[in-house]
């Protein structure tokens, strides 16, 4: 009888091997059709018509002159918003849809909107913008922890709103046929990417079919259906037709969803020795319209007494959402700028310092070995120098760590294996591949319970006519996906085996699956191909639909939640032109046992990648007299090109103490630390904190002005 | 986009023919990196888009009575690519390479390198070239990290965009267009008004050569830039030494590219309010462009 | 130029007849004035001005001829993708910075989206789909896809093509030569590693090394 329990490493064939994505050919050629791809017969084209100001009383939408242009077939206004407040620019108010895109474009810059003009407010570094009260959290009493400090540190910290830019923008193709919706949505979310749709727009539930193979990246962005998924179906019903809407880049970036900024004033007590006794920090930011908090802070080190003030600033720029690792990689910059600054004002080594101060933190023991790790990767020894001790000449070096934390419990799932009597398998999950290779996951955990080779499953994702997968969000999904795959497989297995039982004359429970045949546990004599198990099935197929509960799932060492990471940073800075180059950096991670060691590596080097992107590049920057996002372009919204982001080892903790502990997510984690090392890294080089990210050279110029 | 017409002219004559006298009204195509753009923008909407990809004569590299004489249509990759600019004119060929996108170098070209409108995000964000706004510049008062720190005291903040003029300059070029020659130094002008644009040239004028002395001048570019890929650099400094002299030339810091006349590069430098640290990298720039035009073989 | 041509452009302000008029020009005019063009079969060269309305292009595509009517203001990008659906190509940047609809133009890579479809005309254009197919992948696709050199994979055919372009040129392309042909390309997810290693593994092949 087979049990879902992860097999020992020696009994393993697939986990935890390099394994290709089963996808990659089908994306390298360009055959694979995201949903920006899809030109379903009849397609339309859609464009909204949006805010030019940034706040404003919306008095009146006039569609006429877009209706008259040849091509237009349909148009949509948001008459609720007439006679209420458009909040920021990009707001959409109408949209046409047209026999072309370069019409539906020509006709959307056509709609005449009435406006109010309202006095907006974009700025969001300057806490005197700060509205309402702030949430207070004392944990101990950070008095007395300052008052057994020797010495008090303070310092001003920050990072600006980033966005997500994902590259494949948000929306859908959508065709309302026969009363039934079938829509191409750009989700993270597949299996839920309707929910609360059908009062919208009139369509039940059960009649929304939702497809989507391929996705451009969400990174967080990606969960619902948005006001664009609204619009995208009334049009589609209105017109009869397939509607294609798809956000412009402009639009993307500046009002489909960011990351929120962060600015702190932090005060540290210390001893003279280094240990930390107290801190407190007060944080402001904001993420738009709506409410703002930043979680875990301080980050990763919790001294007992400590003190954490927030403050939201409401701004009339596009709303936050989900960040890869939300909260995490502001909060770990504030930090670990702070705690750095500090080891440095006392003259001792940063590494001495984290080390001396690791009680502080949840798993002393994982970050104790990760960061020795990580500093024999990186050469630390010949390396490290004091920030006293600045290189000579213009191009000066430095080293800066920074750790993380993150949960990665695997979600809810549902997934379906069926045997046939062919030997065919199926894996059926309403899961989505955003590029972390879920797809190749199901495919191994099938494959590996079953005893076949990859190819042997025909493993099928990204609709909602499969059974529901959560959505990828949170580092939950090689988890979620793994263990219902996983019960699926065991039970559709132990079906099979009862039937080759009898045959082989020997008890289910004493039989395998191993290497395409079924045998005796221990001895290959007795046994039968995998194809001559099946033909006994005759016509019955078996189908069996396994889940993640997740409560039993971790207690039953499948899952589990909790990983740390350590990464250093070893960086250039040329003083006379500001310009900081990523040398190199090293990053250690733990997440369990590991699927696909080469996706999974994938994830880790994405995104320290993605980390190092939002040290040095990324800002969203407001214009406070226009109210208007000024780079909402990818000219200067920079991302890190192939040159930019140095030489990167990664390392994964492998072995018996990991594995054992089942499962955890690892998309979030890599992404938290590298700004926080980076940054770290820059102070050490030149001697002063560059306080604001990103760290370019304009600002790293400022900073030693 | 507006749609429009499109011309494919043969020669500069039926060029010139297919454009009207007045900005906007028609546009000139070169490679299209640019323009393409600013149709999308909405930044310019003409009814008719002359092409020059199908002109003759406009395209390649030939030396001759001491001098190279560059086609207007030769694309960026040609120029930084070809052996006697890379021996003669490294502050040109470094200029060109560094745009460092191969897709940008095998389509941009020569002329539309020098007709290329301003990256300014006000004006590309359709607040106008000169980004006014109720009497009052948006880029004083706004973000102009970007902006200008030389040239900026009348209505125009933005910097020149090209990555070929300052070279050219400080090269002693001429640009030779479809009515006349323009020395490279008289031939970029700061706009007054919105209805001027960033080059002496006539709206119904067009490039058709750059000519580059070759007089031995050591010279060399050094840009500051901070992706190593695609981006647009801070601050440009080209400079050429002769025995008569020394010739500096700063890109990226003015409406036009500016010329340096005393000792101190950075000397009537007026930064905006958030753009003081070009100054450091001007003299940055030129302290190493004159260093790599030491080191440099002599053209 | 038809009659109904003539009409449409009357109420734009520069009609075509008013305008060359306007110019006062010599022997253009007469050509244009009486109608006379001169468009080769494909489109490309016309002294008559094309459009504003569609007009029949036939492009050089993959080795193949394809007809199609386009708009001038209509990009390569745009054609390929909403008019041939050939979507490996991919829009994200649409301003020529991401590289993500990088095509090749008569072998050199060049941003799609930067380019009217009529332009293209008389050019030898390859896009990824001409490059390989999933049972057929050529030296670049092979390498990224066996060094994980894609994660969403929605940049991954521009910088397949760009890499194709660097190397094909120079397969003995060091490692910083073969990043310099990915300049103009640019990838979220953050596959550089995979990358670096699929352009030296690329470049072994086509060598004929590996």
């Amino acid at each position: 009888m087979a049990t879902a329990a992860w097999p020992e490493k020696k009994d393993r064939s697939l986990i935890g091997k390099s394994i290709t994505r089963q996808d990659g050919p089908v994306k390298a050629t360009g055959r694979a059709k995201y949903s920006f791809d899809m030109n379903p017969k009849g397609l339309l084209w859609a464009k909204p018509a949006t805010s030019p100001h940034a706040h404003a009383k919306l008095v009146s939408i006039d569609t006429a002159k877009a209706e008259a242009l040849p091509g237009v077939k349909g148009v949509w206004k948001d008459t609720d918003l007439i006679g209420e407040e458009v909040r920021y620019i990009g707001q959409i108010i109408a949209c046409v849809a047209a026999e072309s895109e370069e019409i539906a474009t020509e006709a959307a810059a056509i709609v005449e909107a009435k406006y109010e003009v309202l006095e907006h407010q974009v700025i969001d570094n300057d806490i005197k913008f700060a509205t309402g009260r702030a949430s207070e959290q004392e944990v101990g009493k950070v008095a007395d922890g300052f008052k057994e400090a020797d010495v008090i540190i303070e310092g001003d910290y920050g990072v600006p709103v980033i966005t997500h830019c994902c590259m494949e923008p948000h929306g859908q193709v959508t065709e309302v046929r026969g009363g039934e919706l079938y829509s191409w949505p750009s989700t993270q979310n597949v299996s839920r990417w309707a929910d609360r749709l059908d009062d919208a727009v009139g369509i039940e539930r059960a009649k929304m079919h939702v497809d989507c193979q391929y996705m451009g990246g969400g990174f967080g962005s990606k969960f619902s259906f948005d006001k664009w998924g609204i619009i995208g179906t009334l049009l589609s019903k209105q017109t009869g037709r397939p509607v294609k809407l798809l956000l412009d880049r402009d639009l993307e970036l500046s009002i489909a969803g960011n990351r929120p900024s962060g600015y702190t004033h932090i005060k540290l007590g210390l001893k003279n020795d280094g240990t930390i006794t107290g801190f407190e920090g007060s944080v402001w930011g904001t993420g738009g319209g709506g409410g703002y908090r930043l979680r875990a802070f301080p980050y990763v080190f919790e001294p007992k007494n400590r003190k954490t003030t927030m403050k939201g600033i409401r701004t009339n720029r596009g709303g936050q959402r989900a960040w890869r690792a939300p909260s995490h990689p502001q909060t770990c910059l504030l930090t670990f700028s702070a705690l750095e600054d500090a080891a440095a004002k006392l003259g001792i080594d940063a590494a001495a310092f984290y080390k001396k101060n690791l009680n502080l933190t949840a798993r002393p023991d994982v970050y104790a070995e990760e960061l020795d790790i990580a500093m024999k990767m990186i050469g630390y020894a010949k390396k490290a120098h004091l920030r006293t001790k600045l290189d000579a000449g213009p191009v000066k070096r430095g080293l800066g760590i920074a750790m993380h934390t993150w949960g990665g419990l695997g979600h809810a799932s549902e997934c379906r294996v069926t045997i046939n009597p062919d030997g065919s398998v199926k894996a059926e999950i309403g899961t989505q591949d955003l590029g972390t290779g879920a797809r190749t996951v199901v495919s191994i955990i099938a494959a590996e319970t079953l005893g076949l080779p990859l190819e042997a499953i025909d493993t099928k994702i990204g609709k909602n006519a499969y059974p529901a997968s959560g959505g990828s969000g949170g580092s939950t999904t090689t988890g979620g996906i793994s263990v219902s795959t996983r019960m699926a497989a065991t039970d559709a297995l132990n079906e099979l085996l009862g039937i080759a039982a009898t045959k082989l004359g020997v008890a289910a429970d004493k039989l395998e699956a191993k290497g395409g045949r079924i045998r005796e546990i221990g001895n290959a004599a007795k046994s039968m191909s995998w194809t001559d198990a099946c033909k006994m099935l005759r016509t019955g197929s078996i189908s069996k639909t396994g889940a993640n509960n997740r409560t039993e799932a971790q207690k039953a060492g499948l899952i589990d939640a909790g990983v740390g990471g350590v990464q250093i940073a070893d960086v250039s800075v040329d003083v006379e032109t500001g310009v900081v180059t990523l040398i190199e950096m090293v990053a250690v991670q733990d997440c369990g046992l590991i699927i696909d060691m080469k996706t999974c590596e994938s994830q880790v080097y994405g995104g320290v990648i993605m980390g190092i992107t939002s040290a040095l590049f990324e800002e969203a920057l407001y214009d406070a007299a226009t109210g208007r996002m000024l780079n909402a372009d990818m000219e200067f919204y920079r991302i890190a090109g192939i040159k930019d982001v140095g030489k990167l080892k990664v390392h994964m903790m492998t072995g018996e103490k990991y594995e054992k502990r089942g499962i955890i997510g690892v998309g979030e984690p890599p992404v938290i630390a590298p700004a926080a090392a980076i940054s770290n890294a820059v102070a050490n080089a030149i001697g002063v904190r560059v306080p604001y990210l990103p760290l370019t050279p304009d600002h790293v110029l400022d900073a030693l002005a | 986009m507006k749609s429009f017409e499109y011309a494919t002219p043969r020669t500069v004559d039926e060029a010139v023919e297919q454009l009207a006298d007045k900005w906007g009204e028609t546009e000139v195509l070169a490679g299209g990196t640019d323009l393409v753009t600013c149709l999308k923008q909405g930044l310019t909407a003409p009814t008719r888009v002359v092409s020059l990809k199908a002109v003759k004569g406009l395209k390649g590299i030939s030396s001759a009575k001491g001098a190279l004489t560059i086609g207007a249509m030769t694309t960026m990759g040609e120029l930084a690519d070809h052996a006697d600019v890379q021996k003669h004119f490294p502050a040109l060929a470094t200029a060109a390479k560094n745009i460092a996108s191969p897709q940008l170098l095998s389509t941009g070209t020569v002329g539309g390198d020098l007709c290329q409108r301003p990256r300014c995000w006000y004006y590309r964000n359709g607040y106008g070239l000169l980004a006014q706004k109720d009497g009052k510049s948006l880029v004083t008062g706004g973000d102009n990290r970007y902006h200008a720190i030389f040239g900026n005291s009348g209505k125009a903040k933005f910097v020149s965009a090209s990555s070929l003029g300052p070279a050219l300059i400080a090269l002693g070029a001429t640009i030779k267009t479809s009515a006349r020659e323009i020395a490279a130094d008289k031939f970029f002008q700061t706009p007054k008004t919105e209805n001027e644009r960033e080059t002496v040239l006539k709206p119904n004028e067009i490039i058709t050569a750059i000519i580059v002395p070759v007089n031995g001048a050591k010279n060399a570019t050094y840009e500051i830039r901070h992706r190593q890929g695609l981006d647009w650099p801070y601050v440009t400094a080209s400079v050429a030494k002769t025995n008569g002299g020394t010739k500096i030339v700063l890109g990226h810091v003015a409406p036009t590219p500016v010329v340096v006349t005393g000792n101190d590069p950075a000397a009537g430098a007026k930064p905006l309010s958030g753009n003081a640290y070009k100054v450091k990298m001007v003299k940055t720039a030129v302290k190493r462009a004159l260093a790599a035009a030491s080191n440099g073989a002599k053209n | 130029m038809t009659a109904d041509e003539n009409t449409n452009m009357q109420g734009k302000g520069l009609s075509r007849r008013g305008f060359l008029k306007g110019v006062g020009a010599g022997g253009a005019v007469a050509t244009i004035a009486t109608g006379c063009s001169t468009i080769d079969r494909d489109g490309a060269v016309s002294l008559t001005p094309r459009g504003p309305e569609e007009t029949s292009i036939t492009l050089n595509l993959n080795g193949r001829r394809r007809k199609l009517k386009v708009e001038p203001r209509v990009t390569l990008l745009d054609a390929l993708r909403n008019r041939l659906d050939l979507t490996g190509a991919k829009k994200v940047c649409d301003r020529g910075t991401c590289g993500a609809c990088t095509v090749l133009v008569d072998g050199e890579p060049a941003y799609s989206c930067s380019m009217l479809a009529v332009e293209a005309v008389g050019r030898k254009i390859t896009t990824i789909e001409g490059l390989g197919t999933p049972e057929k992948m050529n030296a670049v696709q092979k390498a990224f896809v066996e060094n994980d050199a894609q994660q969403c994979g929605f940049c991954t055919p521009g910088f397949v093509v760009a890499c194709t372009a660097v190397l094909t040129k120079n397969p003995d392309a060091t490692l910083e030569e073969a990043q310099a042909g990915c300049g103009g390309n640019l990838c979220r997810c953050g596959t550089y590693v995979g990358m670096n290693q699929a352009l030296m593994d690329a470049a072994k092949e086509l060598k004929g090394g590996a």
